[in-house]
C-alpha cells in the first residue's frame, strides 16, 4: 500500500481522487451505489445564490468519445444547499469542496462568505469557467481582468483553501492562471468543458437547445493534459487535473504532467465505480513501480 | 377512498454484470434481450428502466443507453429488454451473444401508478413504446382492458399475443395500412372515446408510451375529455440517476428529470412542446 494522502494548500485528503462538479450532484444519488467515504473529496454541483432552473432541453448529446452539455447550472440555490444537501454530505466525513458560481462579483462574495462559515465545507472551488450561462461563468474566466475581479473578491471573503477552476476556451491558459495566483488563488483546477457544437443534418437543427455547449469526456483528455502541464510548469501552485479521466491510467498521466490531485467527471456516468476503481488502480501502479508515495510521481515527466 | 398502487421509488438501484441468456431478432431491426439478474428481476416496478453499457472496452459509444424493462421472470431470475436498432449504441448491442455479460445499472426511475379506480384500462403504444407497456399489462386488473398499438408497418407489430394472453383486446394501426387500421393510433383512441357512453369516460385510465408527437397527441385528447392519463417520456440521458440534470423536461411543477422524477408523468403535467 503506497501512501496516497495529500495536502493541498491546507486541504487534507486521504487520497487525491475527487469527483468533479456537476457530474455527481450533491452525492445523494451516488451514495446508493458507491461508498462516498472512499473518495478523496466531493466537489458539489455549482451552487448559485438563488435557485436556477437551468437551460431548456435538450441539454446533452453524445459525440465521438465525449458528450456535450448545456445544463445551465441548474441547482437549488445556496440556502437549500446549506439546509439540505450539506448535512447529508457531512455524514460521510469526506471533505466537501463547495463549487460556487456567481453572476456578479457581489454574488461570488456572498457565496464565499456564507459557505466559509460552514464547518463541513473544507475548500471553495470558484467556477469562472461555465460555458452555458448568459451572465458570469466563462465571461469572467476568459479574461485576466475578469479573473482578477472575482478571485480578489472571493479571497477577501474567505480564509479557506481557494481553488480557481479555469476554462480551456482561452488563448493562453498560463496568463489566466498567473492572474488567478496573483489575485489570491491557492490552487488551480482545470479544465472545465471545451466549447463545442453538434448538428442533426436530417433536421438541420442543433442537437442542444442553446446551440453551443461544453464538451467533456475522453475526447478532451489531451487538451486537459496539455493545459495542466503548461500551468504546472508556469506557476508554483498546486494543480488539480480534470478532463476525460476514465481510469487510473488516465489519472496517472495527469500526476506525471504535474497535477497534485485529479477529478473524475463524465466517467461517473459511464461507470458509477470509476472513481473507486481509479483510486485502487493508482495504488496498484505505485506498488508495481516501487513508488512509496504518490507525491513522488507529481511532475515527473521524462523528457 | 381508493388506494392506488403508487409505484414510487422504493427499490435501490445497483450496477452489476448481467449474463445474456437469450438474444434474438424478433422483427426487422427489433431484438429481444434476456439478462440474468437476481436482484432486478425481483425488485422492479412496471415502467422502470435500466441503463446498459453497450461496450465496456472502448469509449465510443461512451454513455450508457436507457431501456425499459419489458418483462421479468422471478423464477428464472431474468429480465427482458425489447429494443430497436436506431444508431451506433443499439447496433453494437446486437453483437453481444448468449453467455456474454453486460454492465447494467438499475432499476431506475419511477414506474406507472396503477389506478384502482376505473373499470377501463387503455394502453396506448407507439413503436417501441410497447416495451414497458407489456410489463405494465401484467399488473392491470381492470375488467375492461385494451391495447391500442401504433406502428409504421406490419412487421413492427410485436407483442400482440402477450397482450391477448393477458386478456387485453388489441387494436392495431399502421401508417401504411399493412396491418390493422391505416392511420395513427390516436385515431383508434379517438374512435373509442367518441363511441363511449359519457358514464364510461370516468372509468377510463390511459397509460401511454411512444414517440413525443404521439404522447403529445394522446395527452391533448386526455385533457380535452378530462381522462386520467399517464405517459412514459423519453429523453437523452447520461447518468440515469438524477445527478447530471441532463434529461430535463418542462412541467407545470418546474423542471423535472425524466430519469429520476419520471419516466412516467401525469400527462397534464408536461408542458409541450418539449
Ligand atoms: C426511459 C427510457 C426508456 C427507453 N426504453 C427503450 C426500449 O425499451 N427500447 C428501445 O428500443 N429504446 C428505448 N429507449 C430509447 C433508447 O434509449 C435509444 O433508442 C438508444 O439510446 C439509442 O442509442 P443509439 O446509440 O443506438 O442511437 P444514437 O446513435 O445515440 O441515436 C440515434 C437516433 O436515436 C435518437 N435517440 C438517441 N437516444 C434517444 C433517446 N434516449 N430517446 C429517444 N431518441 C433517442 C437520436 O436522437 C438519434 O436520432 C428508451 C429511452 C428512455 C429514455
Ligand atoms: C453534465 C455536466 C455538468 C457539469 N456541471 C458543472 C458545474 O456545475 N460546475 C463546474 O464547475 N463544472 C461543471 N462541469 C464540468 C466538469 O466538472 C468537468 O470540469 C468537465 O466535465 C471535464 O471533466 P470530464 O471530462 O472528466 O467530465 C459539468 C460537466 C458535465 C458533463
Ligand atoms: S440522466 Fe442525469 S439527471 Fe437524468
Amino acid at each position: 500500500m503506497a501512501d496516497l494522502s495529500m495536502e493541498i494548500a491546507g486541504l487534507k485528503l486521504k487520497n487525491p481522487v475527487m469527483v468533479a462538479s456537476g457530474t455527481f450532484g450533491h452525492g445523494e444519488e451516488y451514495s446508493e451505489l458507491i461508498d462516498l467515504r472512499k473518495l478523496g473529496a466531493i466537489v458539489t454541483k455549482s451552487i448559485t445564490v438563488s435557485p436556477r432552473e437551468g437551460n431548456p432541453p435538450p441539454r446533452i448529446v453524445e459525440t465521438p468519445a465525449g458528450m456535450l452539455n448545456s445544463i445551465g447550472l441548474e441547482n437549488d440555490g445556496l440556502k437549500k444547499f446549506i439546509e439540505e444537501h450539506l448535512p447529508f454530505l457531512a455524514k460521510f466525513k469526506t471533505p466537501v469542496i463547495a463549487n460556487i458560481a456567481g453572476e456578479t462579483q457581489k454574488e461570488f462574495e456572498e457565496l464565499a462568505s456564507t459557505l466559509s462559515k460552514e464547518r463541513q465545507v473544507k475548500a471553495l472551488e470558484v467556477n469562472i469557467s461555465c460555458p452555458n450561462v448568459e451572465h458570469g461563468g466563462m465571461q469572467f474566466g476568459c479574461s485576466p481582468v475578469g479573473t482578477e475581479e472575482v478571485v480578489r473578491a472571493v479571497r477577501a471573503a474567505t480564509d479557506m483553501p481557494l481553488i480557481v477552476k479555469l476554462s480551456p476556451n482561452v488563448t493562453d491558459i498560463t496568463e489566466i492562471a498567473k492572474k488567478a495566483k496573483d489575485s489570491g488563488a491557492d490552487v488551480i483546477s482545470l479544465i472545465n468543458t471545451v466549447m463545442g457544437m453538434a448538428i442533426d443534418a436530417e433536421t438541420r437543427r442543433p442537437r442542444i437547445n442553446r446551440i453551443v455547449a461544453g464538451l467533456s469526456g475522453p475526447a478532451i483528455k489531451p487538451i486537459a493534459l496539455r493545459m495542466v502541464w503548461q500551468v504546472a510548469q508556469s506557476i508554483k501552485l498546486p494543480v488539480i487535473g480534470i478532463g476525460g479521466i476514465m481510469n487510473a491510467r488516465d489519472a496517472l498521466e495527469f500526476f506525471i504532467a504535474g497535477a497534485s490531485a485529479v477529478q473524475i467527471g463524465t466517467a461517473n456516468f459511464v461507470d458509477t465505480q470509476a472513481s473507486i476503481k481509479t483510486i485502487e488502480g493508482i495504488n496498484e501502479y505505485l506498488d508495481r513501480k516501487g513508488i512509496k508515495d504518490i507525491k513522488g510521481l507529481i511532475g515527473t515527466l521524462n523528457k | 377512498m381508493h388506494s392506488d398502487l403508487k409505484y414510487g421509488k422504493m427499490n435501490l438501484m445497483i450496477q452489476e454484470k448481467a449474463r445474456i441468456v437469450e438474444h434474438q431478432q424478433i422483427a426487422p431491426n427489433y431484438y429481444k434481450l434476456t439478462l440474468l439478474s437476481h436482484y432486478i428481476s425481483s425488485n422492479t416496478l412496471p415502467g422502470q428502466f435500466i441503463e446498459i453499457r453497450v461496450c465496456d472496452f472502448t469509449v465510443c459509444p461512451l454513455l450508457r443507453r436507457p431501456f425499459s424493462i419489458h418483462g421479468t421472470n422471478k423464477d428464472k431470475k431474468t429480465i427482458e429488454i425489447l429494443y430497436e436498432v436506431v444508431g451506433l449504441g443499439t447496433e453494437v448491442l446486437t453483437k453481444h451473444q448468449i453467455g456474454q455479460e453486460l454492465d447494467i445499472l438499475g432499476p431506475l426511475g419511477n414506474g406507472f401508478t396503477i389506478k384502482k379506480k376505473g373499470k377501463i384500462a387503455i394502453l396506448v403504444s407507439g413503436g417501441m413504446g410497447v416495451a414497458p407497456l407489456k410489463a405494465l399489462a401484467e399488473h392491470i386488473k381492470a375488467p375492461a382492458r385494451y391495447v391500442f398499438m401504433g406502428c409504421k408497418k406490419m412487421d413492427q407489430v410485436v407483442c400482440e399475443k402477450d397482450f391477448s394472453k393477458l386478456g387485453f383486446e388489441v387494436q392495431v394501426a399502421t401508417e401504411n395500412g399493412s396491418a390493422g387500421k391505416k392511420g395513427l393510433v390516436t385515431d383508434i383512441l379517438n374512435g373509442f372515446i367518441d363511441s363511449a357512453q359519457p358514464s364510461e369516460l370516468n372509468e377510463i385510465n390511459i397509460y401511454a408510451c411512444g414517440p413525443k408527437a404521439m404522447l403529445k397527441a394522446v395527452s391533448e385528447i386526455a385533457q380535452q375529455k378530462k381522462l386520467n392519463c399517464q405517459i412514459s417520456m423519453e429523453a437523452y440521458m447520461a447518468c440515469g440517476i438524477g445527478a447530471c440534470k441532463g434529461c430535463a423536461v418542462k412541467t407545470t411543477k418546474g423542471m423535472k428529470m425524466v430519469c429520476k422524477d419520471g419516466p412516467v408523468f401525469p400527462a397534464q403535467e408536461i408542458i409541450w412542446p418539449i
